[in-house]
């Protein structure tokens, strides 16, 4: 069927989530006609996520309601190039959204920013401990971009979405209170860190005992009533604990939803078209230039929409999907080691412990997505590795994020897997426990990649992406130290019972860890090592930009969102100012 | 058992005073009679209660569902268990709905059968993982016992799941672990997610572990330390039938228990 040729835009954005909202608003803004195509449904906060249907752990943290429908797409998953991928057939890991506003819509709302290390991990490493101490086939490499140039993007995302928090490193002056560890800030948090909970006054304490520095977590769970820079009004949050895998009833949570989409679809030069799944990015015969992107809507029909400038915006996979399919750039092949698209896949690295106490009650289903109180003692290179035998690190929290109880009810490691010893311990230790837990980062490695599966498809017929990943040494010495930590910190508080759930065996698929996936579209100075420049403009395609935490080269020890929006506001200046001026290579 | 039940119908009855609560649903314990809501339920709650008939789960099967999870989470002396909770009524739904039929999930193949990280790889949906699962099941137990599993004394019953769960007994049609792992986690949803699904009757699971429920905003309560927070439990359905009262953004004014009372 051939497909319908509809008339040409400037801009057409991949996906309408976290990213493109803001791309397709300041583009828009300045005059370009822009069109924003979205796999998924509309959604706003009125009616989608109101009370009381909102507040249903059942549909939306169990089914999954935000979330990609995998019976169109999923992807394929092995440990190992020697094993046969098989498609992740139910959500389980990570949990990619769809519809508009992405996976910005049911996020949790931390938002930290990179340490100024993350960005030169390689040459920092190498500078600090010699060439030697990274693994032999650890492919983590620098962004092509310093913390310093990053810092005034860092802070537009961060009043666009009214971050709550206390700066500790204030134009290069360590506040007490705040993350005396962060890159030196411009400006103070535009709103006011969150409430402390009990189980985060508890583990301040114990951190101060030993000697670490806690603060509250960054948040985008607004702590007053904010009105940002697009006009964007949002409600203070109630601490009602149905954050992540939830929309938010207040507008309370800085989404696409509260912060952008009033402006952006107030502003004629947008139009939004839902149910709209890009399968093609069409380039002319050279493969230098975009043409047009090809999408199918909800009747199965095809069209085919020219435009200027083509801005991937979807989720990591996606992003690295379309540029598989549509043949932009060269696809990475870890056997000969060449090629870009597809390498440096990365993940999070989490493990925890949970304590038990008799004499403490926690009301641990009050609190927020970005609710927590954390140390940055051993996170990046905060830390002297030499000794250590591993790079990079994590944040240690303790964090009150919702105790919904088809999920939570922790028990102690004892305690039988089912009948009335299960039930009694489930009752018991509801009200009387906690969680510290680390957040660490992953680097990254030849064995670990996307591509094109040879054998699953999709409803429409394309290859799923491919996903070839498990844990490195380095990552499970990380994990080690940082458990050992975590661990160090609980004894400290005295619970009568303690489990310690460290990081051990292969990654695995299936239980939930964090749908902080990176890599596969990266960032970098060299076109050698790189997918897009440091503009994450494609080195091969110049009017195509691949924006999103596919472009960081490993993953940091942080969520990643507050990075991905300075990458946003990053780039789109690069957009706006330069490439608009005179198309073409930025790098 | 008769302790037991008079028990039950102590902690139905104190809660059916306290709020505002339709006790029709839950005045019924008889797993042989599981189709029988609408005709003996009390006048009062008559209107509006849902009618209960299995969607899915044949006779046998819906026995073998009730004297399974009747098991994993029993009633005891903290109070009614899974089946008292309408657990049964839950996983039929489910098995019925979009989860049962994998409708939202990757069902193309081929179906070889991977390693345990790359995670569910099975050609059955949970419809049929059910009924597969149950059949084997119960003709083990003939097998091995002479009766259906529902037929099975308590340590038997225990010994079944135990093996289900280590997964030591093989089926030609279902791996058995696979099966026990389903069971378990629909029973701990069914007894935790909002009665709006047919199970946790009253809120019975939400009352054994103190969870409130639809949320109300707890601005004023998220820094008071070591103070339990003690609330009759609110669903969706409370909500939307307006018998809570609610707050100018719509969430739910909790109304608080006194310091000895139970929830």
């Amino acid at each position: 069927m051939a497909a319908t040729r509809l008339k040409p835009v400037d801009v057409v954005t991949v996906g309408v989530g976290l990213t493109a909202t803001i791309l397709a608003k300041e583009l828009a803004d300045a005059g370009l006609r822009v069109v924003g195509l979205e796999r998924g449904a509309f959604r706003d906060t009125n009616p989608d996520f109101m009370l009381p249907n909102i507040h249903d752990e059942l549909k939306y943290a169990r089914r999954y309601e935000l979330m990609q429908d995998l019976s169109r797409e999923t992807l394929t998953f092995r440990n190992a190039v020697t094993e046969t991928a098989l498609p992740m057939r139910r959500l389980g890991s990570f949990l990619p959204g769809e519809g508009v506003g992405g996976a910005g819509a049911h996020w949790n709302g931390v938002t930290w920013r990179f340490l100024p290390w993350d960005f030169e991990t390689r040459s920092r490493t190498i500078a600090r401990y010699g060439k030697g101490f990274l693994a032999e086939d650890c492919t983590s490499q620098d962004w092509g971009l310093t913390y310093d140039e990053l810092e005034p993007y860092f802070d537009r995302f961060e009043y666009l979405y009214g971050i709550s928090g206390m700066a500790g490193n204030l134009k290069g002056v360590i506040r007490p209170g705040g993350n005396p560890f962060e890159g030196p800030r411009s400006r103070e948090y535009p709103n006011p860190p969150m409430k402390t909970s009990y189980a985060g006054s508890l583990f301040k304490e114990a951190c101060h005992s030993l000697g670490y520095k806690a603060f509250a977590m960054p948040s985008a769970n607004m702590t007053q009533p904010y009105t940002n820079p697009y006009g964007a009004t949002l409600g203070a949050c109630a601490y009602c604990g149905y954050c992540e895998r939830f929309g938010c009833e207040m507008g309370a949570k800085a989404t696409p939803q509260t912060t952008v989409l009033p402006a952006l679809l107030a502003n004629k030069n947008f139009e939004l078209r839902t149910h709209a799944n890009v399968v093609r990015v069409n380039l002319d015969s050279a493969r230098r230039r975009a043409i047009s992107v090809t999408y199918v809507d909800s009747q199965g029909r095809e069209f085919e929409q020219p435009a200027e400038l083509v801005l991937l915006t979807s989720f990591v996979f996606n992003n690295v999907r379309l540029m598989l399919l549509s043949g932009i750039g060269k696809p990475y092949d870890p056997v000969l080691n060449t090629g870009v698209v597809g390498r440096n896949y990365a993940y999070q690295t989490l493990s925890g412990v949970n304590l038990f106490f008799e004499d403490k009650v926690f009301n641990q289903f009050m609190g927020a997505g970005a609710l927590g109180t954390a140390i940055d003692d051993f996170d990046g290179d905060n830390f002297d590795h030499s000794s250590l035998g591993f790079i990079g690190g994590g944040f240690l929290h303790a964090s009150s994020t919702g105790a919904r109880p088809i999920e939570y009810h922790p028990m102690p490691a004892d305690t039988p897997r089912w009948g009335s010893g299960w039930k009694k311990a489930v009752a018991h230790y509801y009200n009387r426990s906690f969680n510290i837990s680390t957040h660490a980062a992953c680097q990254s490695y030849r064995t670990n990649y996307l591509d094109l599966d040879p054998t699953y498809r999709d409803v429409y017929g394309l290859p799923l992406i491919r996903m070839t990943f498990d844990f490195h040494e380095n990552e499970y010495r990380m994990s080690d130290y940082l458990t050992a930590k975590a661990t160090e910190i609980a004894k400290a508080l005295g619970p009568v019972k303690m489990n310690v759930n460290g990081r051990t065996g292969k990654y695995s698929i299936v239980p939930y860890q964090s749908t902080h996936n990176t890599g596969g579209a990266v960032m970098g100075a060299d076109a050698g090592t790189s997918a897009v420049n440091k503009y994450l403009q494609s080195w091969d395609v110049p009017n195509v930009f691949v924006i999103g935490a596919s472009a960081f080269p490993q993953n940091g020890g942080y969520n990643p969102t507050g990075t991905v929006g300075a990458l946003t506001f990053w780039a789109l200046d690069a957009i706006k100012n330069r490439y608009l001026k005179q198309p073409g290579p930025l790098a | 058992m008769k302790e037991d039940r008079r028990r039950f119908l102590r902690a139905v009855t104190a809660v059916s005073a306290a709020g505002a609560v339709p006790t029709g649903l839950i005045a019924e314990e008889s797993h042989a009679q599981p189709l029988l809501h609408t005709s003996h339920a009390k006048p009062r709650a008559a209107i509006g209660t849902p009618i209960q008939a299995y969607l899915y789960l044949t006779s046998p099967e819906a026995e073998f569902v009730d004297a399974a999870v009747a098991r994993l989470i029993p009633a005891d002396g903290l109070g009614p268990g899974a089946k008292e909770t309408g657990v049964t009524f839950f996983i039929d739904r489910q098995l019925a709905g979009a989860w049962g039929t994998m409708a939202r999930n990757y069902r193309q193949g081929p179906w070889p059968e991977g390693t345990p990280q790359q995670g569910y790889q099975s050609r059955l949906t949970p419809q049929e993982v059910y009924r597969a699962a149950i059949r084997e099941v119960d003709q083990l137990c003939t097998k091995r016992y002479g009766k259906a599993f529902a037929g099975l004394i308590d340590a038997q019953k225990d010994e079944v799941l135990r093996e289900l769960d280590e997964g030591t007994l093989a089926f030609d049609s279902v791996p058995a672990g696979l099966f026990f792992s389903m069971l378990w986690e629909n029973t701990q949803e069914g007894f935790f997610a909002d009665p709006i699904y047919g199970g946790n009757r009253d809120k019975i699971g939400w009352r054994l572990v103190g969870f409130p429920g639809v949320a109300a905003v707890y601005i004023p309560y998220i820094d008071r330390y070591n103070e339990a927070y003690r609330a009759q439990p609110v669903s969706i359905a409370d909500m939307q039938q307006k018998i809570v009262q609610v707050d100018e953004h719509g969430h739910p004014v909790h109304v608080m228990l006194a310091a000895n009372e139970k929830s």
